[in-house]
């Protein structure tokens, strides 16, 4: 039966649009469907997983501010790798939260209603990773009690940020951003407060109540909403965009072989989204499961995310090609010996690990079998984000680690601290995401209604149904 | 009349989009001007059976993003001219190129929070207390049913008639809330 319904889903039918909502779900079923995490019984497994997050978060906490204590010479850091998993961790986590920004407002500019299933979920998946992502540039800077000369904050030195360096734009595009996914989010989420504190009892809904506002679901109030949510989707296209081009200008405003290239915003810009993508497979197929939300996040909403996937993949792999082409095309014998180098010298594996898992693997989603088993989007996906750190990785040290003398060049090794920093972020994201999944609701539930036959005023007048 | 002066108002539920719609368009032609529709999402549409006009806050985030913009751009110009001269790269002191990015942020950020707060302001929230949180029926308008309610201020408002009018109008339910 489960099959047949999935399959049905899937059919690209000329006279008539594929349903997003699956099974004979009412508008009533399907905000019990969606608060039912809220309201049952905290299951084993999920304290099981909070656990681990929290020792995540722990070992992040003891990382940072063992840190602080002894300086950044605790990581692998040398005279030639200056910039090594620190900002590796940050352009990744960055990118990841690209996909939810995708979903929640290029997509909703495109009119793409299968968006309303999994766009609560991405776009708190964007907040999280943001907030592991902001941890690394502000840990980085050596001397974290002077952080604040980042920001344009008058003071008695009477100096100021240097405003032409993409440091600081990256600044500005990276804290904006964050503000702005984060109003967002919750824009969205207030009519779905509201929905919650109208379920609960005593404390919960005191707390649901103070977060949904009042909200009481008049007409005269979805009009200014609706439209502010449009506005802020129209802003946060641009912005997502801008982000990642200011992220790539990092590296491409430098004049490091490897790094000067004007390829790189929409190079980075798709892997973003590629990387993202991926981690919202992972993150659904599990909240699908454990949640049973099979109805409403459907085998067509993974089979969507794997095509992006295939689309901004393949966008990567041309990238990767691209940039050996010029480095052969421009005649420069640096920038040549850096590819040549990246391909063949000590960081191959890691070069190579990048190219597997981003062109190679992902290029199986060609094969519908593989796009629509569920197993194969995981195992994929978790191939991509694993190729995507090596991307960055191999872009940011590979370019460093051999300089134009060559007396100066050094191989770069993580410590121990590196790597507990870094599976300490996944502590952060992941003890952010289950409390997200627990408290809050991770569909979309007055978005969803929308798009479902009975939200339409004419769906009595005319039962054929002309759309 | 002391009756009149405590009550808000009167709540009609319905059980469907369509229903409301209809129900809306009717109300609007009675000319009623203190009344409004409750519903789980946005019906779409319904402004138009309400006979309501266009949402403002565009010209709000209108203002605030080109302040935003004007005030980034203003921002670089004066740190980098008068209050932090500073030769970098041989480039002008107010090279504006180099400060698009930041000009652009700064819009944005003030562009979404006139998106956010002015919404807030238009619709009067956070209201955290509200009559019509009295019904213990209006808790179901944000699952599934569908209300319209008229104020007692409305000068058309007769609390036995406009009961009556909802009811033929296909209300499943008719209660006078108090304020």
């Amino acid at each position: 039966m489960e099959t047949s319904v999935t399959l049905a889903n899937l059919e690209e039918r000329v006279d008539k649009r594929a349903p997003l909502v699956l099974g004979r779900e009412t508008l009533s079923s399907v905000t019990d469907i969606v608060a039912r995490p809220m309201e049952m019984a905290t299951p084993n497994a999920w304290w099981i997983c909070f656990l681990l997050a929290l020792s995540g978060l722990g070992i992040l906490g003891g990382s940072i501010a063992y840190l602080f204590w002894e300086g950044v010479g605790v990581w692998g850091l040398n005279n030639r790798v200056g910039w090594a998993w620190d900002i590796t961790n940050f352009v990744f986590w960055v990118g990841i939260g690209h996909a939810g920004t995708l979903i929640s407002a290029i997509l909703f500019l495109f009119r793409q209603k299968w968006r309303t299933s999994i766009n609560r979920a991405a776009e708190a998946m964007t907040i999280f990773a943001v907030i592991c992502a902001l941890i690394f540039p502000g840990i980085h800077v050596g001397r974290v009690w002077v952080a604040y000369w980042l920001f344009p904050i008058p003071n008695q030195m009477a100096m100021w940020p240097n405003f032409r360096s993409p440091l600081l734009w990256d600044v500005f595009a990276v804290s904006t951003y964050f503000t702005v996914s984060t109003l967002f989010w919750f824009v969205g989420l207030i009519p779905d407060i509201a929905t919650f504190r109208d379920r609960s009892k005593g404390v919960r809904k005191f707390v649901y109540g103070l977060f949904a506002l009042g909200w009481r679901g008049s007409h005269r109030h979805w009009l200014n909403y609706e439209r502010a949510y449009l506005i802020l989707a129209a802003l946060s296209t641009p912005l997502v965009l801008s982000v990642h081009t200011i992220v790539s200008f990092d590296f491409a405003t430098s004049q490091l072989p490897g790094w000067h290239a004007t390829i790189f915003p929409p190079y980075f810009v798709a892997g973003a989204i590629f990387s993202g993508f991926a981690m919202v497979i992972n993150l659904m197929i599990i909240c699908r499961w454990v949640f049973k939300l099979e109805h409403l996040v459907t085998m067509r909403h993974f089979e969507n995310m794997a095509k992006i996937i295939l689309l901004t993949g393949s966008i990567v792999g041309y990238a990767y090609a691209m940039e050996f082409f010029i480095a052969w095309y421009s005649g420069n014998p640096y920038e040549r010996y850096i590819f040549v180098s990246r391909a063949t010298g000590p960081y191959a594996w890691a070069y190579w690990t990048m190219i597997t898992c981003n062109v190679v693997i992902p290029q199986l989603f060609w094969v519908r079998k593989i796009r629509t088993n569920l197993w194969a989007l995981f195992i994929i996906s978790v191939f991509v984000n694993i190729g995507m750190w090596f991307e960055r990785f191999v872009i940011i040290v590979t370019s460093l680690h051999r300089t134009f003398l060559p007396s100066s060049w050094a191989y770069f090794r993580p410590t121990i601290i590196d790597i507990s920093t870094f599976i300490g972020s996944f502590g952060l994201f992941f003890t952010l995401f289950l409390l997200f999944i627990r408290f809050l609701p991770i569909v979309a539930i007055a978005e969803v209604k929308t798009v479902m036959p009975e939200a339409d005023p004419h769906n009595h007048d005319n039962k054929e149904g002309a759309h | 009349m002391s009756q009149k002066q405590d009550l808000y108002g009167v709540l009609a539920e319905f059980s469907s989009a369509s229903e409301i719609y209809h129900a809306c368009e009717k109300v609007r032609d009675k000319g009623f001007t203190h009344w409004d529709a409750h519903t789980p999402f946005p019906v779409h549409g319904l402004e138009k059976a309400m006979g309501l006009k266009p949402s403002k806050i565009p010209w709000i985030v209108l203002a605030l993003g080109l302040s935003g913009a004007t005030g980034g751009m203003t921002l670089q110009w004066w740190i980098n001219t008068q209050a932090y001269p500073l030769v970098i790269s041989g480039k002008p002191y107010f090279s504006w190129q180099a400060f698009v990015p930041v000009t652009f942020e700064l819009g944005v950020l003030l562009g979404a929070f006139g998106a956010v707060f002015g919404m807030l302001f238009l619709n009067r929230l956070p209201m955290w207390y509200h009559s019509l949180f009295r019904s213990q029926r209006f808790e179901r308008v944000t699952d599934d049913k569908f209300f319209i309610s008229i104020e007692a201020r409305d000068p058309k408002f007769d609390a036995t008639a406009t009961s009556k009018m909802l009811t033929e109008l296909g209300a499943t339910h008719v209660e006078l809330v108090e304020q």
